[in-house]
């Protein structure tokens, strides 16, 4: 348990290795250990950035199927609504129609029914005309009496 | 165990002899009659007495070889885990050479606050070399000292750190910082610290010196006595449990059972000790960083 020689070459060796250790060890590995940490927190971070966009993502998706939805419905009753407009229009039109045949046909009617009348009075005329020339015995001058006929026929 | 022909105090005595390499003085009787000549003689000590004899100019091999190996482990592993660093996931020794830099650097950070980036580098050497120079004290304390005598070798001392040589050098090396910083970072300031305090007046600069410089000195000092002592009373324990042995067949189970416990707690000891150092000396360089 002497003091002796053996200080000094332990102060040298000391120094040796704690030169070494500066120099070649302690950076290579904090440096590599400060990356993985940073590494870490980077995915981490990635992994929370990811499921903050996949709710957003579902909101989103949410969002938009709630509008088509809507979008759908509002479709529907808008076709609802032009079917209805369209067998209405339809009805209308088909009475209009149904309407102005009848009225054709009203006029179309009255027309051949004044044509028969008219008919029938010239039938009558001549006629009239006919038994009253039998009647007098005597042939009536047409053109003389057609005014007298006439008359005689617009009264019938 | 203590040889056939050998008493207990010889058998302690021989395990806490250094195997001692130094110069002889002139005119010294060596342990064989023979008269060392002139300008002395550079031989391996024969015992105790011819080591005293040899004084400073004499160097402990053991305790030299075990301490530089060790340093040199330590370095080796360490530089092989450097070399392969990288931000992957780490395995097997990576990680554990990881977890101790870890810990250092966590330590460093509490208590070091300032930027020099010497002290990281330096406290994970104080705490892995001295830790592994402790570890030897776990070794069976025969075993080497037996092995080295089959191969010629006198005496054989395994753990470093029960040489005071060995602690003081670390001490001394750490005083040599914090005096190396303290003049960096003071400068004059440092000179006026240690003259100024505690009674800050002219008249007492004589009395402020020498107690601050005592206090300068206690540093290094109780950093080097606390290891020293703590690891030699352990070894001592160890090798007074060993002497048991030579005590008769029935005293095999419960000195067998003693050296494992105190081994066990000794791991706890090694560990703190190592750990005592390196935080002391963050501490100590952490004073000689604040300038007031």
């Amino acid at each position: 348990m002497n003091i002796n020689l053996t200080l000094i070459g332990q102060v040298i060796a000391f120094f040796g290795f704690v030169w070494f250790c500066m120099k070649f060890v302690w950076p290579p590995i904090i440096a590599a250990m400060q990356e993985r940490e940073k590494k870490i927190a980077d995915g981490l971070a990635a992994a929370d950035r990811a499921s903050h966009d996949l709710e957003l993502a579902q909101e989103k998706a949410l969002e938009r199927l709630k509008e088509a939805k809507h979008e759908a419905a509002g479709i529907v009753d808008s076709a609802n609504k032009r079917a209805s407009q369209i067998v209405e229009e339809a009805k209308t039109a088909a009475l209009t129609e149904a309407e102005r045949v009848k009225t054709a046909a009203r006029s179309e009617i009255e027309q051949e029914t004044n044509r028969a009348r008219e008919a029938l009075r010239a039938q009558v005329a001549a006629l009239s005309l006919a038994g009253a020339e039998k009647v007098l015995g005597a042939t009536i001058d047409q053109d003389a009496h057609a005014d007298l006929v006439n008359k005689l026929a617009a009264e019938l | 165990m203590a040889g056939e022909n050998q008493t207990v105090s010889e058998y302690i005595v021989h395990h806490l002899t250094n195997l001692t390499y130094g110069k002889l003085p002139a005119g010294y009787e060596r342990y064989d009659g023979s008269i060392v000549g002139d300008g002395g003689a550079w031989v391996m000590a024969h015992g105790g007495a011819e080591a005293a004899a040899m004084g400073f100019t004499a160097i402990h091999v053991d305790s030299m070889a075990w301490s530089i190996g060790l340093g040199i482990l330590f370095s080796w592993l360490f530089y092989r885990v450097a070399k392969k660093a990288s931000s992957d996931v780490p395995s097997g020794l990576t990680s554990a050479v990881e977890m101790i830099v870890q810990f250092v650097d966590n330590t460093v950070r509490d208590t070091f606050h300032g930027r020099n980036p010497l002290i990281a580098p330096l406290s994970l050497t104080i705490f892995v070399w001295i830790f592994l120079m402790n570890l030897m004290d776990l070794v069976p304390v025969d075993v080497v000292p037996e092995l080295m005598m089959a191969l010629g070798v006198e005496y054989h001392k395994i753990v470093p750190s029960t040489d005071p040589n060995i602690t003081f050098g670390m001490a001394i090396g750490v005083l040599i910082l914090i005096l190396y910083y303290s003049i960096k970072v003071k400068g004059f300031g440092f000179a006026r610290e240690l003259a100024m305090n505690p009674f800050n007046h002219p008249l007492f600069i004589p009395v402020n010196l020498f107690m601050e410089i005592v206090g300068l000195l206690a540093k290094p000092f109780s950093l080097a006595l606390r290891l020293f002592g703590n690891m030699y009373a352990g070894e001592m324990i160890f090798i007074l449990i060993a002497a048991l042995f030579s005590a008769g067949l029935a005293w095999m189970v419960p000195a067998g059972l003693l050296q494992i416990g105190w081994a066990i707690f000794h791991i706890l000891v090694i560990t703190l000790q190592a750990f005592i150092f390196m935080v002391l000396t963050i501490v100590y360089l952490s004073m000689a960083h604040e300038d007031h």
